[in-house]
């Protein structure tokens, strides 16, 4: 023991939390938070202050700390930078102990990390940056459940990307209709099509028609093409009781793939559904509606690539990561760390993508990164080049937008992503000769020529809102 | 803007079935082949031969050819034995895969010889 007694009163947290001679464990979780101090507080304080309320601290001392081994069990602040081009923010780096955390759920280790300290007034803003999870803990989590490479084998995908289509408009169609809809891009030639996340059980279309038919769909479709087929079930529902019951019928079905909104359902919802998916072989879609939230805002919230990783380690087959040229945020660095955060089985530490530390997930299998959102043909060639095969591209308006319908929309799409991995791997540049790909690809093709002069013209050109840092000075 | 087509695929068509990677473009030319298998050879992958009845083309497993080529990088020789499979079984689809044993998966697969009835 220390000293002699209990002082009560309020001491400040750098004498207890602020350790800059601490080496970080291999077993320790890291975090790196974007901090910007309310004015005049010191920077070690307010490091110290986020690893206290992330972890063992409060606002006060308590006779009951001298019960236990604080300086055990707390969080400690090792490290502090200057944020890039950035006069008020800094980076401060923490260690947190594993014992700290419920083996295998990702529940526990946010809800101490982007707890209560995330109000806390001693901060004008704060932002979970990037997480280090140590394989001791990596090893304790399902993961996905099958991974990229059963995936493949599963649906008779090799060598290049999957092809997806969101099927539109988001809401309103009835279950056959909407089942046409899937059929039609199906036999024109994509692998999957996908329940908009919005597309829950609506009383113009109930969860178990919308299914059956669209079953049918994907079965005839197999038939006609020859080729493996899937459409993304939704299962997202307001309890884990009605989802699981979805996912059941799902099964009974017979189909490959089934759906989840893993942020609004929760991480419980999504880990208890991606063990079911485990243990009924069918593959699992995440979908990440709420995430812009929390993760567009440079200054405050939780950036992205944690969201990726905490996904990976609840569950889930398929994860949508922006696509960099489409209509959604995406920064074209910043998007290539998260995507292998998503896939590999080692990250390394690398700020140009925005990676602050070394990941090991070990033997855990990777995702599927899924590019959606306001894509079409003139991209494929920029998507093969950034995605590269382990990847899924979604092309919902690109798909469905087709003058001829869905079918030619899709085996537009089909031509595409099959011409530019031909080129790829003839050792051509894409992105330079994207043009020339498609052109000649476009003569064997009269759906993909019209698709070409369909969309010619539509670019979104905007800026990034959510950029890394880096010196602009 | 061009007068809406129909898109012709049907179920009573046999020339309708696909078969995976590649088969929404024209048959490859001798010297797209020859790209394809030095690409195969670039990345490191074992090349293997497979062969099947056009009508069981969406099975798991088709016939294998003797036995993946382990190590071969020689891009003729990889040519002539798929054009021994081809000889040997002239109605049939014969692939072309490039194993990646890293990832535990196939990393190209792609037909090089279409099957009867197929262009």
């Amino acid at each position: 023991m220390a000293k002699k007694g209990y002082d009560a009163g309020v001491k400040e947290y750098r004498d207890t939390y602020w350790m800059p001679e601490y080496q970080p464990k291999d077993t320790d979780i890291l975090a790196c938070f974007k901090i910007t101090p309310q004015p005049g507080v010191p920077r070690e304080e307010v490091a110290a202050a986020v690893a206290a309320e992330s972890s063992t601290g409060t606002w006060t001392t308590v006779w009951t700390d001298l019960l236990t081994d604080l300086d055990y069990y707390k969080g400690r602040a090792y490290r502090i930078e200057d944020v890039p081009g950035s006069d008020d923010e800094i980076y401060a780096f923490i260690a947190y102990p594993i014992d700290l955390f419920e083996e295998g759920s990702i529940v526990n280790v946010l809800t101490s990390l982007v707890g209560n300290v995330f109000g806390f007034k001693a901060l004008r803003a704060l932002r979970l940056e990037d997480i280090r999870f140590p394989i001791a803990y990596v090893m304790t989590c399902g993961g996905p459940p099958n991974g990229i490479q059963v995936e493949r084998d599963k649906m008779n995908k090799y060598g290049r990307p999957l092809l997806g289509c969101t099927i539109k408009p988001k809401l309103g169609l009835s279950a056959k209709n909407y089942g046409r809809a899937c059929y039609e891009g199906l036999r024109g030639g994509l692998d999957f099509t996908k329940d908009d996340e919005n597309v829950n059980s609506q009383p113009f279309m109930r969860w178990r028609d919308r299914f059956t038919f669209v079953q049918d769909a994907i079965e005839r479709a197999e038939k006609e093409t020859g080729e493996r087929k899937g459409h993304y079930m939704n299962v997202t529902a307001a309890t884990p009781e009605e989802m699981y019951k979805r996912a059941e019928y799902a099964k009974e079905l017979g189909t490959p793939i089934i759906m989840h909104d893993f942020f609004t359902a929760g991480f419980t919802a999504n880990t208890g559904l991606a063990n079911w998916c485990r243990d009924n072989g069918l593959l699992l879609h995440i979908h990440r509606a709420m995430h812009a939230v929390v993760d567009r805002n440079p200054h405050h919230g939780i950036h992205f690539r944690v969201l990726a990783k905490c996904l990976r380690l609840s569950g889930g087959d398929h994860m949508h990561s922006g696509t960099v040229v489409g209509k959604l945020e995406g920064d074209r660095d910043s998007t290539l760390g998260w995507i292998d955060c998503m896939r590999d089985r080692f990250i390394k530490e690398d700020r140009s993508r925005g990676i602050f530390f070394d990941q090991d997930f070990g033997s855990m299998p990777g995702m599927l990164p899924v590019a959606s959102g306001g894509i079409h043909v003139w991209h494929m060639p920029a998507l093969v080049n950034i995605f590269g095969d382990d990847s899924v591209l979604q092309f919902g308006g690109g798909t469905l937008g087709h003058p001829w319908g869905n079918a030619a929309g899709a085996a537009a799409n089909r031509v595409a992503v099959e011409a530019c991995v031909e080129a790829r791997n003839a050792g051509r540049e894409l992105e330079k000769e994207s043009k020339d790909i498609l052109t000649s690809a476009a003569k064997h093709s009269p759906e993909l020529k019209v698709a070409m002069e369909t969309w010619k013209e539509i670019k979104f050109e905007f800026d990034t809102v959510d950029k890394l840092d880096i010196q602009h000075k | 803007m061009s007068a809406i087509q129909d898109y012709p695929s049907r179920l009573t068509d046999n020339a309708s079935r696909k078969f995976e990677t590649f088969s929404y473009l024209p048959a490859m030319t001798d010297k797209q082949i020859r790209e394809q298998v030095q690409y195969i050879v670039n990345q490191g992958y074992n090349p293997g031969i497979e062969h099947t009845e056009v009508e069981n083309a969406m099975q798991n497993y088709w016939y294998m050819w003797k036995l993946p080529m382990f190590g071969e990088t020689d891009v003729d020789t990889i040519l002539a034995e798929c054009k021994a499979c081809h000889d040997a079984n002239p109605d049939n689809h014969v692939r072309l895969i490039g194993y990646d044993n890293y990832a535990q998966s196939q990393g190209a697969s792609m037909v090089i010889y279409r099957g009867k009835g197929f262009k």
